[in-house]
């Protein structure tokens, strides 16, 4: 059976892992490869690196550790943060990505999805998005979801599948950085129209956080975190083992 | 040396990395000569079956590489590299294969339940029917990582190894030296080093 799969992220600026709440308050943490190495090793089933360097030169950092990364760690990696062309994705595939997740460039380029689809399937292209409750609707936001681009957020994200993205990211804003959960009801509501792998970010703060979102919301595929495996809160090995007694099927490696 | 098949189709890189990793030579190419020196060939693939076929066709490297395989050298192909082994494909449209193995490819929703998700995107198990070299040093039940919305469909005296998603998908074959592989062995962690360390140990 295929099992459900956890997702350490690593938010990467210049050259280090740094993880914010709330996007803001950025700590350093570890360095990106031998982090991606250790949980390669413990049991991570893909990796998400997200490039959240605004200068050239640190996006020039940024390729070289992926490429690093890519020659020592064997597992799926997933490469967002700054992707707003074809040549963005050609620039992280080349450095061994195996998907690349488009937020706000497919924002403001519709065109984006669908030409990137064509180019290298729509098993590469990944939609993340941050979406957050305004006035009692959900919307999607920009740049590392400080603008409210006034879209609504599950048409949005159904559309871009519909046009070729083939896995969504769903960050809720609302719970990112709370540690209280993941966004269920956000989940279940982009799980309703969606027919490709959904994965959960935003809000995980215990391994039981985990076991209610996929016991809950059984059209999640994945759940990703950053602080609470960075910070050794949460071990994966753990977690899967829970999993695995809770009845969810878990890669143990 | 390990040669690996560059017909213009996917990212080489990461495959390159893993056989650097277990410590082998290995030449991502386009050259026939490279194929014929080569002990071994890897056959990679991702995308649409019609558009990877017209490529490895057009490259002027499928010749080569059938007449390689017929002579015994080991060929492994990987995820639609080893779709490619087959003789037809039915995806958008009907499209011909190496064919290497008898069999066809078609699209996994012909045999899993509706209402799963395609495509199969995610690490899964492997059930072992017949014995391959390959999986010497693997285990019954180990987990590696697949992409695929296409499968292949052939006897089962090639099949190797299954996948259950709602059906038993094929996971990987043999006939001889011509050996594939559905899932992506340098996408599965240690499991799919150990493949890829006993693809170079079996004999030609």
């Amino acid at each position: 059976m295929i099992t459900k799969r956890i997702i350490p992220c690593l938010d990467v600026r210049d050259g280090r892992v740094v993880k914010g709440v709330n996007f803001q308050d950025l700590n350093d943490v570890n360095s990106p490869v031998e982090l991606a190495k250790f949980y390669s090793d413990n049991g991570a089933d893909e990796l998400v690196f997200y490039d959240i360097t605004a200068s050239s030169d640190g996006r020039k950092i940024f390729t070289d550790i992926l490429r690093e990364t890519a020659r020592n760690v064997f597992i799926p990696l997933t490469v967002g943060g700054g992707i707003s062309s074809v040549q963005d994705f050609e620039r992280v595939l080349s450095c061994g990505a195996d998907k690349v997740s488009v937020n706000t460039g497919a924002i403001r380029n519709p065109g984006l999805i669908p030409e990137a689809a064509r180019l290298y399937g729509s098993q590469c292209v990944v939609i993340s998005a941050d979406v957050k409750r305004v006035d009692g609707e959900f919307h999607v936001f920009a740049r590392g979801g400080r603008d409210d681009t006034g879209i609504e957020a599950v048409g949005w994200i159904r559309r871009c599948v519909d046009s070729g993205a083939g896995e969504v990211v769903l960050n809720s804003i609302d719970t990112d950085g709370v540690k209280r959960g993941f966004d269920l009801e956000m989940l279940r509501a982009v799980c309703e129209v969606v027919s490709v792998p959904v994965i959960a970010s935003g809000g995980a703060g215990s391994i039981e956080d985990f076991i209610t979102l996929f016991k809950s919301v059984s059209g999640v595929d994945a759940g990703l975190a950053a602080s609470i495996f960075h910070f050794g809160e949460v071990s994966i090995g753990e977690l899967k083992a829970e999993m695995r007694r809770n009845g969810i099927p878990a890669r143990i490696c | 040396m390990i040669a690996i098949v560059d017909y213009g189709v996917g990212n080489l890189f990461s495959l390159a990395s893993s056989f650097a990793a277990i410590g082998r030579n290995v030449k991502v190419t386009s050259r026939p000569e490279d194929l014929k020196a080569a002990e071994r060939i890897i056959l990679p693939g991702v995308g649409a079956f019609g558009d990877a076929a017209r490529k490895l066709f057009a490259s002027g490297l499928a010749e080569p590489l059938v007449a390689e395989a017929e002579a015994g050298k080991p060929v492994l192909g990987i995820c639609l590299g080893m779709q490619l082994l087959f003789s037809v494909s039915c995806e958008f449209g009907e499209h011909k294969g190496l064919g290497l193995i008898p069999g066809s490819v078609r699209p996994i929703s012909e045999v899993i339940p509706a209402g799963l998700k395609i495509p199969q995107m995610g690490w899964n198990g492997l059930h072992f029917t017949n014995p391959s070299g390959i999986f010497a040093r693997s285990h019954e039940g180990d987990y590696v990582y697949f992409v695929h919305s296409y499968s292949a469909f052939c006897d089962e005296e090639y099949i190797t190894a299954t996948t259950n998603y709602g059906a038993d998908l094929t996971a990987a074959v043999q006939k001889g030296s011509v050996y594939g592989v559905q899932f992506h062995p340098e996408k599965s962690g240690n499991v799919g080093l150990d493949m890829l360390r006993a693809f170079c140990e079996v004999s030609a």
